[in-house]
């Protein structure tokens, strides 16, 4: 079993770039939480700024941040938040871009990223991290402070402020163009077993 | 007749909800325990260990294995010697709103186009059957977008035959990767018409992990298509691995002499399912 790279949230630029695809992590620190319907309205509000808009004006200060895709069950009486896996990564493509060039560095998901978000990745050194999908009993352990600091009509896909302590993830794109389902898949094409 | 409440209907719902969020039924967890052995890549097998120990925490402190609890799908087979007292479909919608608020699981429905929450996870997708016999037997098998929006139906030409429904069910899961929560479970249905060969794929899904289809031609397909998948290389998560699914189950029923529909439907490995029989 390989050890795991320890990292503390916010990133930075020199925190981004000694991670390599395939890398696990425990991250610790801040997370922000959002998905499609959040996206949406953060795209929407950078649209009626208009371009040259600062980061300042989102509902959080954006630099060096990771975004968490995940929509939490209701936390029942005595938990911080209920189970919190991720939700899958792709539906967020259209919207990331926009974000990682206002300064985004990571983000926490499922599944594959479009070629747009990976070069975004690549020109403002970002890095996509998964985690593992339906463990979502198992992530709630990590995160050990919640609150909704915006959207809070969107229910389970408001913005959360997350603080977390070793928070399980994988590297699957750094920001130096490594891809681990690319490099995953292509090393066990053709072994699989029934 | 046999008189049955709609309020017991109701209860069950409630309580089936809950349970099939919570408490993996043991056909899924042998299956993926089974798959922890024989996945080749370390990064997969970690991937499954800690799939593992989510699901037995789950069942322990009574959380959702998945923050995703799905969208809600019966199978209900109601008997004609029964007499409700009362709508069906109702009753289990009412389940579904108790549930899912009493059991804090995510109420994860909405307008199509407006977007807006219903708020209490109904309407649920109910298919109901008439039978014999005097009881109503209540799937329940709440579904995940992550895996739901990851299938696929084809209206193949008959003269593209098993070669083709290969192919397109292989290339769904290929082109599928990571997105489902691998180790996946592959629902096929073949034949019917367009609607009812999604039916049957879901339908393939609600058997316990692994079975067979009684056909022997038919099982040797889901045994074929089973190993091609596993040669992807996907593996759990979509790291790279040797077990990308845990099983394909295939449904047939006949079809039209000039269609071949083809469905996929892609279940993730919080494959969670429940019944009852009142």
């Amino acid at each position: 079993m390989t050890v795991s790279i320890k990292i503390t949230s916010p990133l930075t630029n020199a925190d981004v770039e000694k991670l390599r695809a395939g890398d696990k992590v425990l991250i610790t620190g801040v997370l922000y939480t959002a998905r499609d319907a959040a996206h949406k309205r953060l795209i929407e509000l950078l649209d009626k700024e208009g371009i040259a808009l600062s980061a300042g004006k989102l509902p959080f200060d954006i630099k060096g941040q990771i975004i968490y895709y995940v929509g939490p069950t209701p936390a029942k009486p005595g938990q911080v938040i209920g189970s919190a896996g991720p939700t899958t990564s792709g539906r967020m493509d259209a919207y990331s871009p926009r974000l990682l060039d206002l300064g985004l560095k990571g983000m926490i998901g499922k599944g594959a990223r479009s070629k747009d978000v990976l070069e975004a990745m690549k020109r403002n050194k970002a890095v996509y991290f998964a985690a593992v999908g339906g463990a979502a009993a198992l992530i709630a352990r990590a995160i050990k402070k919640a609150e909704v600091i915006a959207y809070e009509d969107l229910g389970p896909e408001a913005i959360r402020r997350l603080e977390v302590e070793n928070f399980p993830a994988i590297v699957v794109n750094d920001a130096v163009g490594g891809d681990l389902f690319v490099q995953g898949v292509e090393k066990y094409r053709g072994t699989g077993n029934d | 007749m046999r008189k049955v409440s709609v309020k017991d209907i109701t209860a069950k719902v409630k309580e089936l909800c809950i349970a099939a969020a919570c408490h993996l039924e043991p056909d899924a967890a042998a299956a993926i325990r089974v798959a922890s052995e024989k996945e080749a890549s370390p990064l997969g097998r970690e991937v499954l260990a800690q799939i593992i120990k989510n699901f037995e925490i789950a069942d322990a402190e009574n959380v959702p294995m998945c923050q995703d609890t799905g969208i809600s799908v019966f199978f209900v087979e109601a008997g004609r010697g029964v007499e409700l007292d009362g709508s069906l479909e109702d009753a289990i919608n009412e389940g579904v709103r108790q549930g899912y608020k009493d059991g804090y699981l995510r109420k994860s429905v909405c307008d199509p186009l407006k977007r807006t929450n219903t708020g209490d996870n109904t309407p649920a997708i109910i298919h109901t059957r008439m039978v014999e016999g005097d009881k109503v037997k209540i799937k329940f098998a709440p579904k995940g977008a992550g895996s739901e929006n990851m299938s696929r139906l084809k209206m193949l030409k008959p003269s593209e035959g098993v070669p083709g429904i290969k192919g397109f069910v292989v290339e769904a899961v290929r082109e599928a990767g990571g997105n489902p929560c691998p180790p996946i479970i592959v629902g096929v249905g073949i034949g019917g018409d367009f609607e009812q060969s999604a039916i049957l794929a879901k339908k393939a899904l609600l058997r316990p992990v692994g079975g067979k289809n009684l056909d022997g031609d038919v099982a040797g397909l889901e045994e074929e298509l089973l190993k091609t998948i596993n040669g992807l290389g996907i593996g759990p998560m979509g790291f790279g691995g040797t077990v990308t699914a845990l099983a394909v189950h295939i449904e047939t029923y006949p079809c039209h002499i000039a269609s071949l529909p083809v469905a996929v439907n892609i279940q993730c490995h919080a494959d969670r399912h429940k019944e009852a029989v009142i």
